[in-house]
């Protein structure tokens, strides 16, 4: 071996020595964070905080963000953005309740699925073959599902009993799946309302009491995707285009036909997100019922730096934030508030430790605020709790961004055969 | 090519928006066939409708909104920065302008000045948060934006309600904020004969804001600055710019500009933010910008276009067609449009390279030997 | 026409080099090769067999393998990721990393090819790199090898450890076909030398038969312009001066460690090194693109350490870059704004908070003329002109009004012969008068016959020191591998 030639001095470390399995880490962050739920619940009273309730809520709703983060994995890991996910969400909402009312929940769930592929293929067929920027054609592809989908509502819907112009009739829903075993061993553990056994307890019965289909398949997705993307020859293709495609183009990888496959998958996924919210969710199809969640997606995907186990673990955030909202918005995203103070001071006092004096000051005087506010009032009101997710998402973002890996290729036009 | 105006050049440029419209008619005209409906029928109609005097007033004054939500996209897009945030940014510099005017009195102009100052601030200061983000902690800004949009809607919905900043109207069930007194109001003309619907002033404002735009770009070494960061960021850091400063600044101007959305129709219509005031201006802003490729007089044909299209379907009701077939059109032609663009795009390189390559081909190359360990290209 | 009847017949168990200069036609016959382009005429034959290449896959499995001058490799994938992609190992429907590991280590022990296929390519040195482009093609079992350019990025050391590992791939019977502009290289490696010319093979020749300078003639024939030593113009008015200056990453590595050295007015300090060892840092320092963690810049006698970019410009200090077409140019830009940039506070290009237009245009018109850049109009994109011009005109950028200091990283990189002389020529009158220049290079004929004084970067250290008078590339070789670290002769 020659000499190091062209290496750079010293290097960092190779992770991967002696510590803990990445699983026992996980295990521990997250018992530990419980703890904190836990304990702000017994500070503020919010019961609701981990409620088996707000488990459901949070699963079910982690369900159309998750959907939508997966689509954006598929897309990105093969190079190409996909800001269009939303609207390839609000496809799979109309197509679910479109179908969902006229020939029951699998239906719906097929048509969303074939829906937002389609969308997929429009966004495919401007980015890959057309080379359009991928962020133009998102947005474009956002404009277009909401005016296809108002169109289409106004003539599909109008005069159909219990529909209008922006809402369908009732959809049926998907059947549910319980493990009855669960909730009666735990329930009185839960019910004791001791510190962190039994908020553990209530979660334990909440993801196991009635589960939609749909988001049970949901997890299969997000586990076949690890599988297939990761331990496959397909996969390894996919993502090395995304990586580098030149590369991948010079050992016969068709590329073209790697980057369809990928944007049509992420928008048959964020059809399926839209499904949920149709037909698990609201049981209709209403207007605007999305939220935004295509987005929030997004932001999961890449807090979870685009990996599947990453961006469960980031729709589970925000699914919870979501649903907290939704149920007794003003109390318990009060309550949050406390929490968040709690977090901040304990990041000023870190900063402080680490000699980062800005980030120190920043975090002492956010924390005092939030905790200001959170004594000061009982509640927070309404209107202001509805946009809890989208405030989680925006600080999640700034404090994540930074140390994240995407792929090296990711947004950049690939024509064939171009030299590199 | 010959010089830069030549006619060739010319039937290129309008060769990509001319395409995508001609493309939406087509798509439309599937949509409705499908439906049942005669795409020759609809289109009489909207063309019938959209010519009467009070349709083009409309037309001219919606147009007037769209066209500065554009720009406002478009300072951002010339930075490679997707400001879709100026939906919220209009709305909430719309609400606390409005706010600020029927809360004070002062003499005209000065009243109307101070509203549209404060919405400019509004919306700098609400842009300038995702460009901060963006420039600080690399969070992307169409996520951020988005995100902003939706607490702008929350803080809207809590504001706007008797108590706080709203006032109840009389009579109605619509909430709003308290109403701006005459001498805010900036009054419209008649311009188009046949209607007593008047143009709202704000149309020169909006040219002036075209032109501000226009002359910041190409004249001035900030505008350079500007466009030399949205093509090559490395270049422009190079060559001396500083890139967070200039994606903060740029994110302010664009917010500034989006602020300004709301103006027309509050000074010159509604005279209040109530619960009504037009929504989704900020999306309709992107895609014209889009399809005037961020060009001021091209965006300004776009806004025209755009506006005509949604006025002129306002008929349709009565026919009995939806009239949202007037937005798969504005979203077909969107997505076309930059199809179209990119063909033409490619084209024209193409076509530039080979002139090059004709003129250089004269030359025989010369070796090099020697130790050269230079990568060569 | 990129190429004309091309007549090449390679012999099994050779190395066969096939020379040209820069736009002779030589990629584009290893593209046909390699089956990214079809030929309109003409057959190709591998042992005997007619073969039709219409893409890389075809061209695999005639046994063709190609190494590509400008690495294809994934930096976020392992070596084993990036040598397996597209012919995967399976276990039922998993990838077999197993067996794909093992597999490699064969080849790698077979060939002396030395990888760590759990590694991520992102932290391999480009002389890892190329092994791994050499293993990707020996694992599909290529029996020809084409080898683009492949020293172009290695120092002389690293050549030989190549030339040696070609040489074993010949004793297993493997072809390799090896492209190069580098004469001396080729000789002393080659079987058999091709030479092409615009498009077409002018000769065939055994190398113990020709010299470098006939292999010059073949391919076109003029005088090499060597940039031969003159008088000295150095001053003793300091320009620039480095004084312990260290450069950290982040996230925390060293990247430029204790540098110090004084340039003169009218002097020509030149760097060499291979790249990657501190030399674009050392531009983003001077430059104020990149923080200095500690010690000081000094322009003249003003402390220049914490300024930012614009501010050491606009004092008179202008930068070549490294990398033109990323830091030099705005490609979609027509030239007249490109030569704007980076001087867009200047006159001729502005007036106050205004761009001068005219003043801008008209500038740039005489850049095209005294620097030779050829292009229809000044109105065309940057992109549109060939990389030699666009290097012409960065140049001839970077040269006007009346800098202090130039720092010019691989100016003449790309750049034909007689556009480099004219280019060497303006630096010379420039720095007679007065001009100070920080040379960095890896054409070490450049540096040796530009340079007054003459050092060298490794590792983000200044290691050695030498006399451009008497150093011989062979020295400046060692001390830019470490081989090496004595100085020889005062600078």
């Amino acid at each position: 071996m020659s000499a190091p030639a062209a290496t750079a001095p010293t290097r960092p470390a190779p992770a991967g020595r002696a510590r803990l399995s990445k699983g026992t880490r996980l295990g521990v962050a997250f018992v530990g964070i419980v703890a904190l739920l836990s304990l702000v619940r017994i500070l503020s009273g919010a019961d609701d905080l981990t409620s088996v309730g707000a488990v459901a809520a949070a699963l079910g709703l982690s369900v159309p963000i998750g959907m939508a983060a997966l689509g954006g994995l598929w897309s990105e890991r093969a190079g190409v953005v996909n800001i269009g996910l939303e609207g390839m969400m609000i496809m799979g909402t109309w197509c679910a309740g479109w179908a969902g009312y006229q020939w029951g929940p699998w239906a719906g769930l097929v048509a969303a699925i074939v829906g937002g592929a389609m969308f997929g293929l429009l966004h495919a067929v401007a980015t890959v073959t057309f080379g359009v920027d991928q962020i133009i054609s998102g947005v474009a592809i956002n404009i277009l599902g909401l005016g296809v989908t108002q169109y289409l509502s106004s003539i599909a819907f109008t005069g159909v009993q219990g529909g209008g112009p922006t809402q369908s009739p009732r959809v049926s829903p998907m059947p549910t799946v319980s493990l009855p075993l669960v909730k009666t061993v735990l329930e009185p553990v839960a019910d004791s309302g001791v510190w962190l056994i039994s908020d553990l307890a209530n979660i334990a019965i909440g993801l196991t009491t009635n589960v939609s289909v749909i988001t049970l398949l949901a997890v299969a997705a997000i586990v076949g995707t690890y599988y297939i993307l990761w331990r496959t020859r397909f996969g390894l293709r996919l993502r090395s285009c995304g990586e580098n495609p030149w590369a991948a183009e010079s050992l016969g990888v068709r590329v073209m036909r790697y980057k369809y496959a990928a944007v049509v998958a992420s928008g048959a996924f964020a059809g399926m997100g839209g499904a949920y919210l149709v037909i698990a969710y609201a049981q209709i199809y209403r207007e605007g019922q999305t939220g935004g969640r295509g987005y929030i997606g997004l932001a999961a995907m890449i807090f979870g730096n685009w990996r599947p186990g990453g961006l469960a673990m980031g729709s589970g955030l925000f699914g919870y934030v979501d649903g907290l909202q939704l149920r007794q918005g003003g109390t318990t995203v009060h309550a949050l508030l406390l929490l968040a103070a709690i977090l901040l001071l304990a990041f000023a006092v870190w900063s402080a430790w680490r000699r980062k004096r800005f980030s120190a000051i920043a975090g002492a005087v956010s924390g005092s605020l939030v905790l200001a506010w959170y004594l000061s009032t009982s509640e927070v009101p309404g209107e202001v709790a509805t946009i809890a997710p989208y405030v989680t998402t925006l600080l999640v973002l700034s404090l994540a961004s930074q140390r994240l890996r995407m792929p090296a290729a990711d947004g950049q036009v690939y024509r064939k055969g171009e030299s590199h | 090519m010959s010089g830069r105006f030549s006619p060739r050049r010319i039937a290129l440029t309008l060769a990509a928006p001319v395409l995508a419209i001609i493309f939406s008619l087509l798509i439309a005209s599937i949509v409705l066939l499908a439906v049942g409906d005669s795409p020759l029928v609809v289109f009489q109609a909207m063309l019938d409708y959209g010519v009467r005097p009070r349709t083009m007033v409309l037309t001219i004054n919606t147009a007037t909104t769209y066209y500065l939500s554009a720009v406002a996209v478009a300072i951002g897009f010339k930075m490679n920065l997707f400001n879709i945030g100026v939906d919220g940014q209009y709305r909430l510099a719309a609400m606390l302008a409005a706010a600020v005017g029927g809360a004070i009195s002062l003499p005209s102009p000065l009243h109307a000045l101070v509203v549209v100052l404060v919405a400019m601030l509004v919306g700098a200061m609400w842009a300038g948060i995702a460009g901060v983000l963006r420039a600080y902690r690399g969070v992307s800004e169409v996520i951020s934006t988005i995100m902003l949009n939706a607490i702008a809607t929350g803080v809207i919905a809590y504001m706007l309600r008797p108590g706080r900043l709203a006032v109840s109207t009389q009579g109605s069930n619509n909430i709003g904020t308290k109403p701006i007194p005459e001498s805010g109001h900036v009054p419209g003309f008649a311009f188009v004969p046949g209607t007593e619907t008047k143009v709202y002033g704000f149309v020169f404002l909006a040219v002036l804001v075209g032109v501000a735009y226009w002359y910041m770009l190409n004249r001035t070494r900030f505008g350079f600055d500007l466009r030399a960061t949205g093509m090559s960021e490395s270049a422009a850091v190079s060559s001396g710019v500083s890139v967070k400063r200039m994606i903060v600044t740029a994110m302010l101007l664009s917010g500034a500009v989006a602020g300004l959305v709301g103006m027309p129709q509050l000074l010159g219509g509604s005279y209040s933010y109530s619960l009504d005031f037009p929504a989704g201006l900020g999306f309709t802003g992107i895609a014209i910008a889009l399809l005037g490729r961020n060009n001021p007089v091209g965006i300004a044909f776009g806004a025209l276009l755009w506006a005509f299209l949604t006025n002129s379907a306002q008929i349709l009701d009565l026919e009995g067609v939806p009239k949202e077939i007037a937005n798969i059109m504005q979203g077909t032609i969107v997505l076309s449009v930059v199809v179209a663009y990119e063909l033409v795009r490619r084209y024209r390189l193409r076509e530039q390279q080979q002139q090059v390559g004709e003129q250089v081909a004269e030359e025989p190359p010369t070796p090099r030997t020697g130790s050269d360990m230079g990568a060569p290209v | 026409m990129a190429n004309r009847d091309i007549n090449i017949a390679v012999q099994a168990g050779h190395v066969h080099a096939i020379v040209g200069e820069n736009g002779a036609g030589k990629s584009t016959l290893m593209n046909i090769l390699y089956g990214l382009i079809r030929p309109d005429e003409g057959t190709i034959s591998v042992e005997g067999t007619t073969v039709d290449l219409a893409s890389p896959s075809d061209a695999i499995a005639a046994g063709i393998g190609m190494v590509h001058q400008h690495f294809k490799l994934a930096d976020n994938f392992t070596v084993l990721e990036n040598i397996v992609l597209g012919d995967e190992p399976t276990k039922g429907a998993w990838v077999d990393f197993g067996r794909a590991k093992s597999r490699i280590n064969e080849i790698a022990d077979k060939y002396g090819l030395e990888v760590d296929p759990e590694e991520l390519v992102e932290n391999l040195g480009v002389g890892d790199r190329q092994r791994v482009e050499i293993l990707k093609v020996l694992y599909r079992g290529a029996r020809i090898l084409i080898l683009d350019e492949p020293t172009a990025v290695l120092v002389p050391q690293e050549v030989d450890e190549l030339f040696d590992a070609l040489r074993d791939l010949k004793s297993e019977g493997l072809t390799v076909i090896f492209i190069s502009h580098k004469l001396d290289e080729v000789l002393s490696v080659a079987d058999e030398i091709t030479v092409i010319r615009r498009g077409t093979t002018v000769a065939t020749v055994d190398p113990s038969e020709v010299t470098a300078h006939d292999l010059a003639e073949l391919m076109v024939g003029s005088e090499l312009p060597v940039p031969e030593l003159r008088d000295s113009t150095v001053t003793d008015k300091p320009v620039l001066t480095l004084d312990g200056v260290t450069v950290t990453s982040p996230d925390g590595r060293t990247l430029l460690e204790g540098l110090s050295f004084t340039i003169h007015s009218g002097e020509i300090l030149g760097i060499a090194g291979v790249e990657g060892n501190g030399q674009a840092e050392l531009v983003d320092a001077v430059m104020g693109i990149r923080p200095i963690s500690s010690g000081t810049v000094l322009l003249g006698d003003e402390d220049i350490t914490a300024w930012a970019t614009r501010k050491v410009r606009e004092a008179g200090v202008y930068a070549i870059p490294e990398d033109r077409t990323r830091q030099g140019l705005l490609l979609e830009a027509p030239l007249w704004e490109n030569r704007m940039l980076g001087h867009q506070t200047e006159v001729p290009n502005a007036k106050g908070p205004l761009i001068d237009r005219k003043g801008a245009r008209a500038d740039t018109e005489r850049i095209v003329r005294d620097y030779d850049v050829r292009t229809p109009s000044i109105d065309i994109p940057a992109s549109a002109l060939s990389g030699g011009n666009q290097q012409k005109l960065i140049v001839g950028r970077e040269m006007s009004g009346t800098p202090k200091m130039l720092v010019a990283a691989h100016p003449t990189r790309g750049v034909d012969v007689g556009a480099q002389a004219a280019i060497w020529d303006h630096m010379r009158t420039a720095r007679a008068n007065g001009l100070a220049v920080l040379l960095i290079s890896a054409d070490l004929d450049e540096l040796i016959g530009m340079s007054d004084s003459l050092s060298v970067i490794l590792r983000g250290r200044l290691v050695a020191d030498f006399d451009p008078r008497s150093v011989t590339p062979q020295d400046l070789g060692s001390a830019m591998t470490g081989a090496t670290t004595s100085a020889e002769g005062a600078a």
